[in-house]
């Protein structure tokens, strides 16, 4: 299969700051792409730039076989783009929204019905109801609707969870897989972990950079020392205590229990369990476990030297 | 045939930017009234608020003569309806203090001997002490006493007991002015054209600018600028709209004017909205590229404020530009406010038709042009 979407060295400067640094990667087409990365990675920018509204200082890239600087033309009729702030107008009805968008792409609902239909219908009972008073997950529901509503080849979609409630979510990501299975090529990005290991495969962008690229398995086979999960009744105090041990090479605080890394191969059970006894913590339940996404992410990010954090 | 197609296409998008840009101001609660009640304010309210007249100048009496003529003189005064006595005093210092204290305006003194010494040399002196705090409005009361005593000097033969029979002395030159085409000094007449001009510009520049820069401020123009819109279409369907809403403004001003106010129209209608159209391509562009270069709806409103200040101060609307210094004047001709009401008082007042009005005109137009073609260049879809 040929490549849906391809990046050379992106540069973006803004000022000083450099929000993207050197990105390069391809996505395939017909896959489900996840960008992983905190607030300020650079994932907005990035997307600015696929979706032709942003000129990258340095580097290139090719959506769908088209130059993003000079054929952004045939880019914007075969793409559909949700930005990560909901930019539908909040001043018009649902239906008012989708038959506008749908006019200006120089079709119509009923033309795109049979692809729009299954978020549609949901929509439908609100459909004269102003943009700006649907609750988070119908808002999420209306701009995939806008962005579907061209037939688009390739999803671009900027943090569209961000805001939305967890039902609304696992809704959301099972419409993404339902396009996909269509053929339709996406590229979402998220700072949600969990949404993550749905992809085909994932990127973690990291202050502009790209720290990892891989299958959700391929990412997590990064991870390649022992990782423990340690809970305990006193669960807030372990943390402060094992980061005192000399042993430890991580350890934070992960859903009921505490994550943690030993800077040796083969850490020594007992002396873990004797330290925080020592510190008054007892009824220590330690548990090899397989490292998930965020365990790799967070990780990758220690090994990365640091660098000052960019604000704005 | 495919490229008429593709015409035809442009164009009904164009429409379909139409139709939603009107949806959203008709919905709009809080514009849409001060949008409809803007011309109503502005004709009745700063029509009759907005003139030259002075009403009832309150003057401070010091009549150190006391004699039957200034008594007439006074009375002169105080039956003319331009004057109000406030008080009356002897001594010099308290005039002074009247006009300090705000309580007078004008101090009226008559000196002693006034009467005795019209009577024998046929010239008298009198004092008029203003406050010139506000100039024009010392102007303004200056010119009513002068026409009071002047009114008086002519009538002064008949009043006069003629004592010595000297026969008849011959009348001295008597002026009688007479203004041409606003004969009776209406301010009304020549206040609305301007106002109108002021109603007009407040649609085209704030309106128009602050629209744009709306869709940037909630996000909404990422959305546009990823539809194949192209620019002339996006442009076209945000200038159009308050093109339309401008012109329908100017005519429910031109409604008030002669209805309401019995505004002289002795030119062409046709003129008039042909020019406000051209005007109004200058402000759209104005306020496109101001939208351009701004991000926040707050900025826009505060550069075009900026502008709309400068441009109605030196319009000629409120102080005649001939009353400028040379460097203003010369300034005012890139002004096109100043065209505009030119032209709006010319073709009301005087009936000019468009061969009079052509030289203004084509200021507006190259204007026009200018503006709007800077302002198309400015606006980009990709931001760099």
């Amino acid at each position: 299969m040929s490549d849906a979407l391809v990046t050379e060295g992106l540069l973006k400067r803004f000022g000083k700051v450099e929000a993207l640094n050197g990105v390069a990667f391809s996505v395939r087409q017909g896959e489900l792409f996840g960008i992983i990365g905190a607030d300020g990675a650079g994932k907005t920018t990035l997307f600015r730039i696929l979706a032709t509204l942003l000129l990258p200082d340095e580097g290139r890239a090719e959506v769908l076989g088209f130059d993003t600087r000079a054929s952004y033309r045939q880019i914007r009729t075969r793409v559909g783009y949700m930005p990560g702030r909901f930019s539908l107008y909040q001043d018009l009805s649902v239906a008012e929204n989708l038959d506008f968008f749908a006019t200006v792409f120089g079709t119509s609902v009923e033309k795109s019905y049979d692809l729009i239909r299954d978020i549609y219908v949901q929509l439908e009972p609100f459909k004269n109801r102003k943009a700006g008073q649907l609750s988070g997950g119908m808002k999420q529901k209306l701009a995939l609707c806008c962005a579907l509503v061209h037939r688009p080849e390739l999803l671009l979609l900027d943090e569209p969870t961000t805001g939305v409630d967890a039902v609304s979510r696992d809704e959301f990501w099972q419409m993404l897989q339902r396009f996909r299975q269509l053929g339709i090529t996406i590229l979402v990005s998220t700072p949600y972990m969990d949404e993550a290991s749905l992809c085909d495969r994932l990127a973690f962008l990291q202050l502009g950079k790209m720290l990892a690229l891989d299958t959700p398995s391929g990412i997590t086979n990064l991870f390649r020392k022992p990782l423990y999960a340690i809970s305990a009744d006193e669960k807030h105090r372990i943390v402060s205590a094992l980061r005192s041990f000399q042993h430890t090479a991580s350890a934070y605080a992960f859903g009921d229990s505490v994550h943690y890394t030993d800077l040796r191969d083969v850490p020594d059970e007992q002396e873990l369990i004797a330290w925080l006894a020592s510190k008054g913590i007892s009824d220590v339940r330690i548990t090899r476990i397989r490292p998930g996404i965020e365990d790799t992410f967070i990780s990758l990010i220690e090994q990365e030297p640091a660098r000052e954090q960019p604000h704005g | 045939m495919n490229k008429q197609f593709n015409g035809f296409r442009g164009l009904r998008i164009v429409g379909h930017l139409l139709r939603k840009e009107f949806l959203q101001i008709f919905r709009n609660r809080g514009m849409l009234p001060i949008i409809f009640l803007i011309p109503f304010i502005q004709m009745v309210i700063l029509s009759n608020a907005a003139t030259f007249d002075v009403p009832e100048v309150p003057f401070h009496l010091q009549d150190f003569d006391r004699s039957a003529l200034s008594e007439r003189l006074i009375e002169r005064f105080t039956s003319s309806g331009y004057f109000r006595m406030t008080g009356e005093s002897f001594a010099r210092t308290k005039g002074i203090d009247e006009l300090v204290s705000g309580n007078a305006s004008m101090v009226l003194v008559i000196p002693e001997e006034f009467e005795k010494e019209l009577v024998s040399t046929g010239h008298a002196r009198l004092q008029l002490m203003i406050n010139a705090e506000d100039g024009f409005t010392a102007g303004v009361i200056r010119g009513y006493a002068e026409e009071i005593v002047g009114s008086f000097n002519q009538d002064q033969p008949a009043l006069i007991p003629r004592s010595l029979d000297i026969g008849n002395s011959p009348p001295g030159i008597e002026i009688r002015s007479s203004g041409w085409y606003n004969p009776e000094l209406v301010y009304s007449d020549y206040m609305v054209p301007g106002i109108l001009v002021v109603l007009v510009t407040i649609i085209g520049l704030f309106l128009s600018g602050m629209n744009i820069v709306r869709e940037k401020e909630i996000g909404t123009i990422d959305q546009i600028n990823v539809t194949p819109i192209k620019r002339w279409q996006f442009i076209t369907g945000k200038l159009l709209p308050f093109l339309i809403i401008g012109l329908a403004e100017l005519t429910i001003g031109l409604v008030i004017a002669r209805v309401g106010f019995h505004v002289p129209m002795l030119g062409q209608y046709w003129l008039i909205f042909m020019v406000a159209s051209i005007y109004l391509l200058v402000l759209l562009g104005l306020g496109l590229l101001i939208s351009t270069v701004t991000d926040s709806q707050q900025q826009a409103m505060f550069v075009s404020w900026f502008f709309s200040v400068i441009f109605i101060l030196l319009s000629g609307l409120f102080t005649p530009i001939e009353s400028m210094p040379h460097w203003a004047q010369n300034f005012t001709q890139i002004n096109p406010i100043r065209h505009f009401v030119d032209i709006m008082r010319r073709v009301m007042l005087k009936g000019a038709d468009a061969k009079d009005i052509s030289q203004p005109m084509a200021i507006l137009a190259i204007q026009a042009i200018a503006m709007l073609s800077l302002a198309v260049n400015r606006y980009r879809k990709v931001s760099s």
